[in-house]
């Protein structure tokens, strides 16, 4: 008898292994990710020269409170770690390190700044670790054949430039294009994008290429070439200050073109009010995400809930700055791929599910402007739609468009 | 004095607790180097990675006490040297694949020339302006990296991508464990060197020039010369600094070096104590540790709390690291003298 109970006892432990076995095999974690919570890191600037950046952060944290106050995601709570990286690659490349080997979070989203993400590049992929969602529109960040632990966010340069030649083939086919460019990286990006978009029309249609360095005092020379070249369509491919002194230079000189001004540099307050509202009145350029100082949103279930999120988790957040509503996008985004993955949370299974975002529509993205990737394509944002300043704020109009450099 | 040295006694050996101070000194450094030598096979790779990091910054402070410390020449420049120094390497490594030991020579001499260079004129500049002049520098120079004219060698905005080497001979270390290692070698020989620089005939010249130029003069010192030789010095150590620096980070970039850089190294040179060589040692932990304690106790006020932990240190401590080190063991042997 007693050795029957035994038995039976044994059989039932026996069974109950059976039983939970393949539950048990289906959750699956890398370091960081364990049944109560995940851990994510980031860098931000929180001080130094970009420290106004520093409020993409603070968002993205208030937006994981607000995820683990509602019960985290599939049960478990995210533990949001970011250090100040100062906008310096070495600190950059040091916290990065302390966040892998330290902290050992799970991964490591919005880095922020093309020099920062290229000094951690290699070493986020030799170790094997998800670069995710970086905060720089540079073209590099979606190679997964050379870099499969690496992905951007925001639309890059290039598919921005392919927009712009796109609007032109459609509604001024004959047009005489100046490009006003930064002589760097991301100058050429646009370029670039634009020339191909172009394809074999840009030999004609551009008539003229006016590089300028950041070292410049002005930009007022080049405009000056560009309006003696007989161009009708200025491409003004400009960081915030030389935007401004482009847009007064062309107005002062009576010079009234087609004027495609980058995403870059398209904030009323920094740029379009020092150039002069009036010299700006008229010039197009390209939005993905909601303004939030757009009125015409006022209704928009989507800006409803930021507010109330910003009202409830981030009182002290800039509710007219394009950096809350940036952070909570992309914090929305991190939290989609954490849902997708279900139990299975490790890095190859992170990097598979954010290559595999499908029609994705946030809610303080413009409608129809949606996350897409795939094996092949790390570019999640491609679309965008193109609005034209009114004298006071700026109007969307025609459709979304996609500028797929994948294609 | 003079009885006593007629008299039987010897005269008395600076001691503490019967040990003289010398045997004391030796001790620590000895301590120190075993400590240095434990910490790649005891610690975690990021900590191994920090300390190298924190050995770098030393030996560029080093160099700017060299300058500001012994010859009293002030420097809020010396981001622009190091920068030098990483961009050499990175450019030598990238460019032309040249192994990475045969960088450090390199950024040394070219380091040298360029600091001794900008010291010739800078020689007409005393104190404050020549501070400024230096401060010109340091502004000048991550803008000038980014210029079209040299960007096919420094890479623009975009900077240098350069590979962390592996440890040599089939050593079962790890690259970090390696860097490390050779960054400590790197440094014991420019610690040796410094150390006997300032002791030597030149290290008194120099002295003298800080504490009294026109007596130096009449000395028959060539107070001209010292001035840019030190310069050079100066700008050597933080330029092999800046080289190490840019191996060990993998990367450099016009933003890696900005004048925020040169106030770190000031700030690690007045924390260390100038005119002292092992509280460099200090000064580079410093530079690297504090402000990353800062942002633990607040990240809002990280700058706030950095501010206060440094006005903390400059009232505790007004002569730095090495300063304190000092009056402790000065209170210690007169305690020792009192009591007996």
């Amino acid at each position: 008898m007693q050795l029957n109970k035994r038995m039976l006892l044994a059989s039932i432990a026996g069974l109950a292994v059976v039983v939970a076995g393949p539950a048990l095999a289906q959750k699956k974690y890398s370091p960081g990710a364990s049944d109560t919570e995940i851990k994510l890191g980031n860098t931000n600037p929180y001080s130094g020269p970009a420290s106004a950046y520093g409020l993409i952060g603070k968002t993205i944290d208030a937006y994981f409170k607000k995820v683990n106050a509602e019960g985290g995601i599939n049960g478990r709570k995210i533990n949001f770690i970011s250090y100040d990286d100062a906008y310096s690659p070495p600190k950059t490349v040091e916290q990065v390190r302390k966040l892998v080997e330290s902290d050992e979070v799970l991964f490591v989203f919005q880095p922020l700044g093309t020099p920062s993400n290229s000094a951690i590049h290699k070493y986020m992929n030799s170790k094997k670790v998800p670069q995710l969602f970086v905060a720089t529109g540079a073209t590099k960040w979606g190679d997964p054949k050379n870099f499969p632990w690496t992905m951007g966010w925001q639309p890059n340069y290039q598919s921005e430039g392919r927009i712009y030649a796109q609007y032109l083939i459609k509604n001024h086919p004959n047009a005489k294009i100046g490009i006003l460019y930064q002589n760097d990286d991301y100058g050429k990006d646009y370029v670039k994008g634009m020339k191909d978009g172009l394809g074999e029309k840009a030999k004609t249609m551009i008539v003229s290429e006016q590089p300028y360095e950041t070292s410049d005092p002005t930009v007022d020379s080049q405009i000056i070439n560009l309006k003696a070249s007989g161009a009708d369509v200025l491409f003004n491919v400009t960081t915030p200050k030389f935007a401004a002194q482009a847009i007064k230079k062309a107005h002062e000189i009576g010079w009234q073109p087609i004027h495609l001004l980058n995403n870059v540099s398209n904030s009323v307050g920094s740029v379009l009010k020092p150039a002069g509202l009036d010299a700006a009145k008229g010039v197009l350029s390209t939005a993905y995400l909601k303004d939030p100082t757009d009125s015409t949103w006022d209704n928009d279930p989507g800006k409803k809930d930021w507010i109330a999120f910003m009202d409830k988790y981030f009182p002290d957040g800039d509710k007219t700055s394009s950096f809350t509503a940036y952070g909570y996008s992309v914090a929305q985004t991190v939290a989609q791929v954490l849902k997708q993955c279900g139990d299975d949370l490790t890095r190859e299974n992170v990097m598979k599910q954010a290559a595999s975002l499908k029609n994705v529509q946030l809610p303080m993205a413009l409608p129809g402007v949606m996350l897409n990737t795939s094996a092949t394509d790390f570019f999640p944002f491609k679309q965008m739609q193109m609005q034209k300043f009114n004298g006071e704020r700026w109007e969307l109009f025609g459709p979304v468009m996609s500028g797929d450099v994948g294609s | 004095m003079l009885l006593r040295r007629t008299g039987t006694r010897e005269p008395p050996v600076a001691t503490i607790a019967g040990m003289p101070l010398t045997t004391w000194r030796l001790t620590a450094l000895g301590i120190g180097l075993v400590v240095l030598a434990v910490i790649p096979f005891v610690m975690k790779n990021f900590y191994i990675f920090q300390i190298t990091l924190a050995i770098i910054y030393a030996i560029a402070i080093l160099g700017l006490n060299l300058l500001t410390g012994f010859n009293g020449q002030f420097s809020l420049g010396h981001s622009a040297f190091y920068a030098i120094g990483a961009y050499t390497a990175a450019i030598m490594m990238d460019g032309f694949d040249i192994h990475y030991a045969w960088t450090l020579p390199a950024a040394a001499i070219v380091c040298f020339i360029f600091g001794f260079l900008f010291g010739l004129p800078a020689l007409r500049l005393e104190g404050v302006y020549l501070a400024l002049a230096t401060f010109a520098l340091a502004i000048a120079i991550p803008q000038m990296l980014k210029s079209s004219a040299v960007e096919h060698w420094t890479g623009g905005v975009q900077g240098i991508t350069i590979i962390k080497p592996d440890a040599p001979f089939g050593l079962p270390l790890n690259s970090d464990q390696w860097l490390y290692l050779f960054t400590i070698i790197v440094a014991v020989v420019m610690y040796v060197c410094g150390d006997n620089l300032v002791k030597s005939r030149t290290g008194r010249a120099l002295i003298a020039i800080r504490d009294h130029p026109i007596a130096a003069s009449a000395m028959g010192i060539d107070v001209a010369l010292y001035k840019s030789l030190t310069f050079g010095v100066s700008a050597l150590y933080t330029g092999v600094a800046g080289a190490l620096g840019a191996i060990a980070i993998s990367f450099v970039a016009p933003d890696s070096f900005t004048f925020s850089l040169a106030i770190a190294l000031f700030v690690g040179l007045v924390v260390g104590g100038t005119g002292s060589i092992p509280g460099t040692f200090f000064g580079g932990l410093f530079v690297l540790f504090v402000p990353n304690i800062a942002e633990q106790f607040s990240k809002g006020l990280a700058g706030a709390v950095y501010g206060i932990i440094l006005l903390l240190v400059i009232y505790l401590m007004p002569t730095g690291a090495a300063g304190l080190v000092r009056l402790i063991s000065s209170r210690l042997v007169q305690q020792g003298r009192a009591g007996g």
